[in-house]
């Protein structure tokens, strides 16, 4: 079959739309579960019991079900929730924060637990209280380690995103599904975008990889 | 939360119930059919990527990126709506009309094919982990390149690996729910069937999450019972490790 790539080029315009929207739910989402995520990780780590059994429950609730089904879930909830309808836009939003705060407070608690318990009492025992511990000694090394690590998970979370798709919200996959339907140009746009996909993604984890040979902490 | 009429009985009445049995079958059986591509395929070209031989090396490179870096939804449409177009006219024409259960078999070949990746990068990790030394050793006792991964490096590599595998077994039964922007009915799609024929949300994803819940539960309990079934000789438990 012959392929014609100018239909790609007739809509670009609606394409780079999409992907302005993609970029937007991804930079929202990314913020949004780092800071859920590190409030988990904080109540996951908490000694009071139930406090630490709250937080490792939403976790595990989370990392055991499709983000497609949390997707309709909150695409469900929300309208029901605030009493009219809001559009795809926020419901995925929410459903993103929420669905990735479980994957960031796994991240971060890792993060945290890293760090050799030696250090932990070597402070202490130098005479700075817990908060100084946590501020100077253990935060700074965690947030080394677990850098890459987050930068990695953003990029899942910027292809995770193409599952709008489902709640029919125009992000850069929908537009492009849209348009390789209308103009029965199936072969051509779908090809497009995955060499978009796979130029951005792959450019961005060869950058986290350089990223995380500089910044790793040496033992 | 304003006047939502709660009936969880819709759950057990027909055919709803069968609908959810169903749906759970389906994501089970596309998730065991997918796992058995992903780790056979997975394994080699994991191997691919620790072998001496410097284009096997790169094809395995080549396969990891690829298929790590273009989202799962755009693989399946991939799979399902651009291959049979790209197959030379008569294998295209087989796979659209004739081809039994085209959804199906597509939804297991793109979730086997993309999780291949994933596993090979642990099958790498697991060999990597192990390999200096053993597998010096077993050359130098005389073993065959072939014999030292066979017999020594591939039984440690992937004990090591089962709790990452397992892992990755349950994201193929999570990313199984992807199969139904091309109409499988699998659980996910299912439970919003449920919803859109009873206005039944809560209770219908409700039962959803429920299931994949108690899934990977099941699926986890069988993972450690096989890793305490299965220790490393001579070296300690990883209980004891950690």
């Amino acid at each position: 079959m012959k392929l014609d790539f100018s239909v790609v080029w007739n809509n670009l315009p609606i394409l780079f739309d999409g992907m302005q929207l993609s970029l937007v739910l991804t930079a929202l989402a990314l913020s949004g579960g780092i800071l859920l995520g590190a409030i988990l990780a904080v109540l996951r780590l908490s000694p009071l019991r139930p406090v630490a059994w709250f937080a490792a429950g939403y976790v595990n609730t989370f990392r055991s079900i499709p983000l497609i089904l949390v997707l309709f879930w909150f695409y469900f909830l929300v309208p029901l929730i605030i009493g009219r309808p809001v559009g795809p836009f926020y419901a995925a939003l929410i459903a993103f924060v929420l669905f990735e705060a479980a994957y960031y407070c796994e991240i971060i608690r890792a993060g945290i637990q890293g760090i050799p318990r030696g250090q932990r009492a070597a402070a202490l025992a130098t005479g700075m209280t817990q908060a100084q511990v946590m501020r100077h000694v253990v935060l700074p090394q965690a947030f080394r380690n677990m850098t890459p690590v987050m930068l990695t998970q953003a990029i899942i979370l910027f292809q995770d995103t193409s599952l709008v798709y489902v709640v029919t919200l125009y992000d850069f996959m929908t537009s492009a599904a849209i348009v390789a339907q209308r103009d029965l140009a199936i072969v051509e746009v779908y090809i497009f975008a995955a060499c978009v996909y796979f130029c951005i993604c792959f450019t961005a984890s060869r950058l986290v990889g350089w990223f995380k040979s500089r910044v790793e902490v040496s033992r | 939360m304003q006047r939502y009429q709660w009936d969880w009985g819709v759950l057990f009445r027909e055919p709803y119930f069968g609908w959810l049995l169903s749906g759970l079958g389906w994501t089970l059986f596309i998730a065991m059919l997918a796992w058995a591509i992903a780790f056979s395929v997975g394994s080699t070209i994991g191997i691919c990527r620790t072998l001496p031989n410097r284009w096997l090396r790169a094809i395995g490179t080549a396969y990891v990126e690829i298929f790590r870096n273009v989202p799962l939804l755009l693989q399946m449409f991939l799979w399902f709506f651009v291959l049979p177009e790209l197959l030379p006219r008569e294998a295209g024409r087989w796979m659209k009309r004739d081809m039994p259960n085209p959804e199906l078999t597509s939804a297991v070949l793109c979730l086997g094919f993309y999780h291949a990746s994933r596993v090979a990068e642990q099958v790498r990790s697991g060999i990597d982990s192990v390999a200096q030394g053993l597998s010096r050793a077993g050359l130098a006792t005389g073993l065959t390149l072939g014999q030292t991964y066979r017999h020594i490096l591939m039984p440690i590599a992937y004990r090591l690996i089962v709790p990452t595998l397992t892992s990755e077994f349950l994201g193929i039964i999570k990313n199984s729910s992807i199969a139904l922007t091309i109409g499988v009915l699998e659980l996910t799609n299912q439970s919003r069937q449920i919803e859109s024929f009873t206005f039944r949300g809560f209770e219908a994803f409700t039962a959803a999450t429920v299931i994949y819940i108690a899934v990977s539960m099941v699926a986890l309990g069988l993972a450690r019972m096989f890793e305490r079934r299965s220790p490393i000789k001579g070296m300690m438990t990883r209980e004891a490790n950690s």
